[in-house]
C-alpha cells in the first residue's frame, strides 16, 4: 500500500470534520494523519489527510468526499512537487551531563530547544515524516519522556493555489 | 419583500413555498412549535400517524410514487430515532425525503435533556446530507437547500433537526432565500467521448446486456430506454428497483437478475460479453461472488454518482451522468455507430427462458401456493396499479409473478430491506396517487411490525389493498433454515396461521375490512371483492403453505454459476463455454 496526501477544502462549518473522519471510518479506510485548521479564506478550511492505500481504494475515498456536501475541492499532493511538514514536540531527558549532546543533535536537526529544566528539554522540530523519524532515533537513547505530534500539513509548490477556483465558487453563492 | 414571523411560521411558509402538500408525523415537545402554524396551512395536509417510522416509509412511498420529495416530521429524540430506519431505506434506495425534527433548545443541547437525542450526528452516514438549525433565519434556505439536496442528482434523504427556541424566536421570512451550496454540483451531463466509446463497445460486441436499475426510473428514462432497447436490439435485465421500467411483456426482457433472479437474467450477465449498466450499482445481491460475476464481460457503467463507478466491479467505460441523457445521447450515438449481430445470443438466451421459466409447485393437500396469489392479483388487478411490498418471500414472489408494464409500480424496500416497509409506504404512495389502485403485499412478519398504520389509513380515508401472505413464519429466514441449517427452525415459527393475531379480527379493529382466503379456488374472488371495496382499507389474510420456497436462487457468497432452479436443481448452460 502506499501513502497518498489529499488537500480537502472545506466550508468552515460545524461538524465537517466528523463528516469526513465518518466517512472514513464507515468506508473502511484507514487515516494515517489528518491536520486541520483554517485558510487565507475565513470561510474555507484545508484539512491534509494522509492515507495508506491502494489506487483503487484512493478513487473511492476521493469520490465518496467529494460527495459530502461541505467538501468544496480535492487535490492530492505529488511528495515531489509539494512542501509536506509535521510539528513535533519531544521531552528528552537531559541533566548536565547529557544536554550538550542532546543540544548538538537539536542543531544538527535543525530543531529548537523550547524548555528547560534541570532534568529534561522539550525541543520543537519540523520537517518530513522521515526526518522526524531520524530525530526521534537518536534521541532515544537520552530517554523520550514524552512526545507529541501534529498531522501532516502540505502545499503544493510553485506559483499555482488551489484555493482560487473554490473562493470563486464561494462568492458567487454569497 | 420581508414579513416578521416565529420561525415556526417560517417553517411551515416555506414548506408551503417549495411545494409541499403532504406531511406525514407526530407532534410532540421540541417540535410542538412547528404544529400550531401547520394547523392554520391550507395548502400542507398533516397526516398524524400512528408511529413515526411509518411517517418515514409514507413520505418515501410518497416520493416513490410521485416522484416529488416526501415529507416526514417528528420531535426530538424518540420521535427522530424513530425515523432513523426509513431514513437508512431512503439513503440505501435513493429516494428523496426530507425529515423535519424538533430538537431541544440551543442552550440545552449537548446536555442530556429531556428528550435530547443528536440526530445529526445519528444520521450523519445514512442521510445525503443534514442540517442543525439553531437560528430562525436560517429555517427558509435551510429548507429550501434540504429539498434542493434530496431532489438533485442522485435523490437521498435530507435531515433538518431545528432546536425549539429557533422555531419560537421572531425572524424575518422573504422568498426565495439564496442557497449555499457551493460544494454541491451534481454532474448530469455525460462526456461525449465517454458516450462515443460505450457506442463503439455496442457495435463490437456479439452478447451485450442491458443491466437496468432503479436509477432509469428516477431519471424519468423509461421511454428513452425502450427506444435504445428496441433500437440496439439488445437483451434488457431488470433489478428488482427497476421492475416495470421496461415492461416485463416485451421480447427483449429477460426478467430481473441477481439471487433470486430468473434463470434468462442470470445467464445473459454471465454469458455476456458486454454489459451495459445504467442507474445500478452492481450490488451483491446481483453479482453474487463477486470476482465469478460476469467473467467474460466488459463494463459500461453509467450512473449520477460517481462514487459507484468501479466500486464492485471495474467499468471499462465509466459515464457519470443523468440516465436521461445518458440514454439519449446513447441513442443517438448508436445510430452513428451501429449495432452488433445478436443472432447466436438471441437464439442462447431464447433457450434460456423457454426451458428455465419462472415456476413453482402446487401442494398436494390442496393449500395454498403464493406464487398463485401473486399471478391472480397481477391478472386481477392489472399493470395500472400501485404493488408496495415488504421484505422476504413475499417481496420476490411479488417481484417474480407479478407482471410490471408500467414504471415505478413496483415499491419496495431494496437495499436496506426493511420489513414493516408495505403498509406504511403504501399508505404514502396512495396520498400521493388517490386516483390509482394500491396493493401492499406483506408477510405476516413484516405486517406485524408497523400494521399500526391501518388506522391512519382508516382514518385519513386511505383505502389502500393489503395482501398479508401468510405462511406463519419468518419465511425467508425458514427458507434459510431449510437449506443452510439443517432444517433447525430456530425463532421463525410466528404461528399466525393459528390465528394470533386473527388478522381479519385485527382489521376489522382498526375499521377496515378483512377478508380471508385458504384455498386457491377462492383466490379470485377475494381479490375481486378486495378490489369492489374503494371506501375503506381491505385487508386479505391469504393463508399459504409454509413450505412454499423462493426459486430460483443463488446461495449467499457464491457464484451466479451456480444458480439453482430448485433444490439441488441447475440450469443446463451451453456447452460452448
Amino acid at each position: 500500500m502506499s501513502r497518498h496526501t489529499l488537500s480537502v477544502l472545506v466550508e468552515n462549518k460545524p461538524g465537517v470534520l466528523a463528516r469526513v473522519s465518518s466517512l472514513f471510518s464507515r468506508r473502511g479506510f484507514n487515516i494515517d494523519s489528518l491536520a486541520v485548521g483554517p485558510t487565507e479564506h475565513d470561510d474555507i478550511s484545508r484539512m491534509t489527510i494522509v492515507v495508506s492505500v491502494e489506487e483503487l481504494p484512493l478513487e473511492q475515498v476521493t469520490k465518496q468526499l467529494n460527495k459530502l456536501v461541505n467538501v468544496l475541492k480535492i487535490v492530492e499532493l505529488d511528495t515531489s512537487l509539494s512542501v509536506q511538514r509535521e510539528l513535533m514536540l519531544i521531552k528528552v531527558k537531559a541533566d548536565a551531563d547529557s544536554r550538550s549532546h542532546v543540544l548538538e543533535l537539536v542543531q544538527l536537526f535543525r530543531a529548537r530547544c523550547v524548555d528547560v529544566a534541570a532534568d529534561a528539554v522539550t525541543i520543537e522540530v519540523t520537517g518530513t515524516p522521515d526526518k522526524l523519524e531520524a530525530f526521534v532515533k537518536v534521541l532515544e537513547p537520552f530517554g523520550i519522556k514524552e512526545l507529541v505530534q501534529s498531522g501532516m500539513v502540505a502545499i503544493g509548490r510553485g506559483a499555482r493555489s488551489i484555493t482560487d477556483r473554490s473562493l470563486r465558487a464561494l462568492d458567487r453563492t454569497a | 419583500m420581508t414579513e416578521r414571523m416565529t420561525g415556526a411560521q417560517a417553517l411551515v411558509r416555506a414548506l408551503e413555498h417549495v411545494g409541499v402538500d403532504t406531511v406525514f408525523g407526530i407532534p410532540g415537545g421540541a417540535i410542538l412549535p412547528a404544529y400550531d402554524p401547520l394547523y392554520d396551512s391550507v395548502k400542507v395536509r398533516h397526516v398524524l400517524v400512528r408511529h413515526e417510522q411509518g411517517a418515514g416509509h409514507a413520505a418515501e412511498g410518497y416520493a416513490q410514487a410521485t416522484g416529488k420529495v416526501g415529507v416526514c416530521m417528528a420531535t426530538s429524540g424518540p420521535g427522530a430515532t424513530n425515523l432513523v430506519t426509513p431514513i437508512a431505506d431512503a439513503y440505501m434506495d435513493s429516494v428523496p425525503i426530507v425529515a423535519i425534527t424538533g430538537q431541544v433548545a440551543s442552550a440545552a443541547i449537548g446536555t442530556d435533556a429531556f428528550q435530547e437525542a443528536d440526530i445529526s450526528g445519528i444520521t450523519m452516514p445514512i442521510t445525503k446530507h443534514n442540517f442543525l438549525v439553531t437560528d430562525a433565519a436560517d429555517i427558509p434556505r435551510t429548507i429550501m437547500e434540504a429539498f434542493h439536496i434530496a431532489s438533485t442528482g442522485r435523490p437521498g434523504p435530507v435531515l433538518v433537526d431545528i432546536s425549539k427556541d429557533a422555531l419560537q424566536a421572531q425572524t424575518e421570512f422573504h422568498w426565495p432565500p439564496t442557497m449555499q451550496l457551493p460544494g454541491y454540483r451534481p454532474v448530469t451531463r455525460p462526456h461525449s467521448k465517454q458516450i462515443r466509446e460505450a457506442a463503439k463497445l455496442i457495435a463490437e460486441s456479439r452478447r451485450p446486456v442491458l443491466y437496468v436499475g432503479g436509477g432509469v426510473h428516477k431519471a424519468g428514462a423509461s421511454a428513452e430506454l425502450l427506444q435504445l432497447a428496441e433500437l440496439t436490439e439488445i437483451p434488457v435485465i431488470t433489478t428488482l428497483m427497476a421492475r416495470g421500467t421496461f415492461p416485463d411483456g416485451h421480447p427483449q426482457h429477460m426478467g430481473m437478475p441477481g439471487m433470486h433472479g430468473s434463470v434468462s437474467a442470470v445467464g445473459a450477465l454471465q454469458k455476456a460479453d458486454l454489459i451495459v449498466g445504467l442507474g445500478v450499482r452492481f450490488d451483491d445481491r446481483v453479482t453474487g461472488q463477486l470476482s465469478t460475476f460476469a467473467p467474460h464481460a466488459k463494463i459500461v457503467h453509467a450512473d449520477i454518482d460517481p462514487a459507484e463507478i468501479s466500486k464492485n466491479r471495474h467499468a471499462d467505460v465509466p459515464i457519470v451522468g443523468d440516465c436521461k441523457e445518458v440514454i439519449t445521447d446513447l441513442i443517438g450515438a448508436v445510430g452513428t455507430a451501429g449495432k452488433g449481430d445478436y443472432t447466436d445470443w438471441w437464439t442462447l438466451l431464447n433457450g434460456y427462458k423457454e426451458t428455465y421459466p419462472l415456476g413453482y409447485d402446487e401442494f398436494e393437500d390442496g393449500s395454498l401456493a403464493p406464487q398463485y396469489v401473486m399471478q391472480r392479483l397481477s391478472a386481477i388487478a392489472g399493470p395500472e396499479t400501485y404493488y408496495v411490498a415488504g421484505v422476504g418471500q413475499h417481496q420476490m414472489w411479488a417481484s417474480q409473478f407479478i407482471d410490471y408494464e408500467n414504471p415505478g409500480t413496483f415499491i419496495n424496500s431494496g437495499g436496506l430491506g426493511t420489513m414493516g416497509f408495505a403498509v406504511p409506504a403504501a399508505m404514502g404512495a396512495k396520498m400521493g396517487r388517490p386516483e390509482a389502485t394500491v396493493w401492499a403485499i406483506d408477510g405476516d412478519g413484516c405486517f406485524q411490525m408497523t400494521n399500526q398504520e391501518l388506522a391512519t389509513c382508516a382514518i385519513e380515508g386511505v383505502p389502500i389493498k393489503i395482501a398479508v401472505i401468510n405462511n406463519g413464519n419468518l419465511g425467508m429466514v425458514r427458507q434459510w433454515q431449510t437449506l443452510f441449517y439443517d432444517k433447525r427452525y430456530s425463532n421463525t415459527d410466528l404461528q399466525t396461521t393459528r390465528r394470533i393475531p386473527d388478522f381479519v379480527k385485527l382489521a376489522e379493529a382498526y375499521g377496515c375490512v378483512g377478508l380471508r382466503c385458504e384455498r386457491p379456488e377462492d383466490v379470485d374472488a377475494t381479490i375481486k371483492k378486495a378490489m369492489e371495496i374503494n371506501d375503506v382499507p381491505v385487508v386479505v389474510d391469504f393463508v399459504v403453505h409454509q413450505d412454499a420456497m423462493v426459486w430460483p436462487m443463488v446461495a449467499a457468497g457464491t457464484s451466479n454459476d451456480d444458480i439453482k432452479i430448485a433444490r439441488d436443481m441447475a440450469p443446463v448452460w451451453d456447452s460452448e463455454d
